[in-house]
């Protein structure tokens, strides 16, 4: 049980390229932090280099109040889950999780009773002595987490170790991490591109791009004021549509709608809407020509354009809909981002006094 | 389920009798007399001199200085199999474990050197070889026969390549396990090398089993002498009238067939697995 300091942590492998830079972080005792973000955005070597399976750059890594940097793994008290679970093949499973623990000359009934009690808890008594060629992927996961578990380390690191599950799967699995998190209450740093994965496992979610944080938040929070359109466009599903729209006489306009009322002089900006935030209208709003419609059973996602540029709407499912529909937005549900830089703005939307949309 | 194909049958029985008749007429005519040999040539019907001959090459000291009999020539020859077989299974893994798992400068020259000598086949090293241990006054022992032998690119390659497909997380999930170098390669690696581990010491075996011209030049003392030998001197010393001892011969051959027979039959399913296998 520790918390985790990042301090201005930077990673440049040989050869110049910089996979991680100027990265810090602090995490509570207990929490648990979800990093996110595409592949090649650096969660991984970030997560490796906590581990100590990389070498740290720059900057310090903090565990427990001590500077890890140049300590083995083995040193740094944390244990970690891999997404190819990683067990050792020619060991039961008994032997899997034990072996760690004899590697530390902790004693046989010692071992014995954390093996015993890790097993009661994952449901995986029938198996110990298996070989893990012998379990199904789920249940090899839960090997990895009482390999993890017995040790009884300080934090709990994971790298993608729901990936390699099939859907119905991961979502159970989902549930029993954060179950046995909390219950244990130990740290746990958690590596995933999912950002579904990210926003229910998250105490709270750090969202990476190109080796720099983007933004970092509960998941709520991070999903209702995004801080960039990146962050936008990769939390929630489906993506959240970025149009381009302006600022004119202190109207928001897109494809020549008055959209509301926004402080600032005439510029350039680009517009985020989520799709589920749009309404269908009887006439007026904005005028929407549907492309292709995904039908999910509960609902639909209706694909299609406003002028030239596309949008995806959310929509029960239903009525035949005609080709041409028309849309509103609540004001209070616009998101607004430099055009350029993408970073979020701090000016809000407000209902027009005579509302034109 | 496949038909049943008469035709396939015929080359399969034609072949496998293309590779078995001479062993069997070997091990028919090493139960005749050396004289009906001699008179009648090969033989594919057992005869009746079978126990005695085997009896004899066993047990009867031959040589210039009547000390060598077969069963010393198939200790000898067990030594040398065993120990080229175990050494450089030894050798090779632990070369390659350098070389896949240490970050160290020229590792990969290093490696393609190795790597060539593959090419090189021992006769072209064997005088500096002999020259070597002669001064090291190793001719006429065992370590002399085998420790110039003992490195082995073959080896080193199947396991370089072997430990190259071991996944590298499970060597991180080893180091967060607290172990070692030391630790990883016999908890670990050793393991999971098993079946390539029987599959070259297989092959090193039968290569060392075999071997006729390393034992020639470094052995001189009789004691020494392994079976490949034997069966060459039978024919050059053990004539006692005109007619050489061809049945000796034969019966030293057949004798010399088995226990790489032996190896193989009991290591062939991990053999098979070593040199197939890639699941992990």
């Amino acid at each position: 049980m520790a918390e985790i300091l990042l301090e201005h942590v930077g990673k440049t492998y040989p050869g110049g390229t910089q996979a991680v830079s100027d990265v810090s972080l602090s995490v509570a005792d207990g929490e648990f932090i979800v990093l996110v973000g595409p592949s090649g955005c650096g969660k991984s070597t970030l997560l490796r280099m906590v581990a100590g399976l990389e070498d740290i750059s720059a900057g310090t890594v903090t565990i427990g109040g001590r500077v890890v940097n140049r300590l083995e793994p083995a040193e740094r008290d944390i244990a970690m889950v891999f997404q190819n679970y990683a067990l050792y093949p020619h060991m039961t499973v008994r032997e899997n999780m034990s072996w760690g623990l004899k590697n530390r000359r902790i004693p046989k009934d010692e071992i014995a009773a954390r093996v015993e009690e890790a097993a009661r808890m994952l449901e995986l008594h029938p198996y110990l002595d298996r070989k893990p060629r012998a379990l199904s992927g789920g249940q090899r996961q839960r090997v990895a987490m009482g390999r993890a578990i017995v040790r009884q380390p300080a934090a709990f690191l994971f790298d993608e170790p729901l990936s390699n599950l099939d859907a119905k799967l991961r979502v159970t699995m989902r549930g029993e991490i954060l179950k046995l998190q909390k219950r244990l209450g130990t740290t746990a740093l958690y590596v995933t591109h999912d950002q579904l994965e990210a926003m229910t496992l998250a105490d709270r979610l750090v969202v990476l791009n190109g080796g720099q944080i983007e933004q970092v938040g509960r998941p709520l929070e991070v999903y209702h004021r995004p801080a960039s359109t990146f962050v936008a466009a990769f939390i929630g599903a489906p993506a959240m549509n970025l149009l381009d729209a302006r600022i004119e006489a202190g109207h928001l306009r897109l494809a020549g709608v008055d959209l509301g009322r926004v402080e600032g002089e005439a510029r350039a900006v680009t517009l985020g809407i989520r799709a589920e935030d749009l309404q269908l209208l009887q006439s007026g709003g904005l005028p929407f020509r549907i492309d292709v419609i995904e039908e999910l059973g509960a609902g639909r996602v209706v694909h299609g354009f406003v002028e030239d540029q596309p949008l995806c709407v959310s929509l029960p499912s239903g009525a035949e809909l005609p080709a041409q529909l028309h849309l509103g937005v609540a004001p209070e549900a616009l998101h607004l981002f430099d055009a350029i830089t993408g970073k979020r703005l701090p000016q809000s939307v407000h209902r027009s006094a005579k509302v034109r949309a | 389920m496949q038909r049943f194909r008469p035709f396939d049958h015929l080359i399969l029985l034609l072949g496998a009798a293309f590779l078995v008749t001479p062993v069997v007429m070997a091990f028919m005519s090493s139960t005749h007399a050396a004289t009906e040999i001699h008179m009648n040539g090969l033989f594919l019907s057992p005869g009746g001199e079978g126990m005695a001959t085997y009896e004899k090459v066993l047990t009867q000291k031959g040589g210039f200085t009547g000390t060598v009999t077969g069963a010393r020539m198939v200790m000898n020859s067990t030594i040398l199999g065993l120990g080229f077989a175990l050494g450089k299974v030894v050798v090779s893994m632990l070369a390659a474990y350098g070389l896949v798992y240490f970050r160290f400068r020229f590792a990969t020259p290093i490696f393609w050197m190795i790597f060539t000598t593959l090419l090189l086949p021992l006769e072209v090293r064997i005088m500096p070889s002999y020259q070597v241990m002669s001064q090291l006054h190793a001719l006429n022992t065992y370590w002399g026969l085998i420790i110039p032998l003992l490195a082995s690119a073959t080896g080193t390659f199947y396991f370089r390549q072997f430990f190259k497909s071991v996944p590298d997380e499970l060597l991180e999930a080893a180091r967060i396990d607290g172990a070692g170098p030391v630790r990883f390669f016999l908890g670990v690696l050793v393991p999971l090398s098993r079946p390539m581990m029987a599959a070259i010491f297989i092959i090193m075996f039968v290569y060392g089993w075999n071997q006729y011209l390393w034992p020639m030049l470094m052995t001189t003392d009789e004691r020494f002498f392994t079976l490949m030998r034997g069966i060459k001197t039978i024919l050059q010393v053990w004539i006692g009238s005109q007619i050489p001892d061809y049945n000796e011969a034969f019966a030293l051959a057949v004798l010399a067939m088995l226990p790489p027979l032996g190896v193989v039959l009991a290591f062939q399913r991990l053999f098979i697995k070593g040199l197939t296998e890639s699941d992990k």
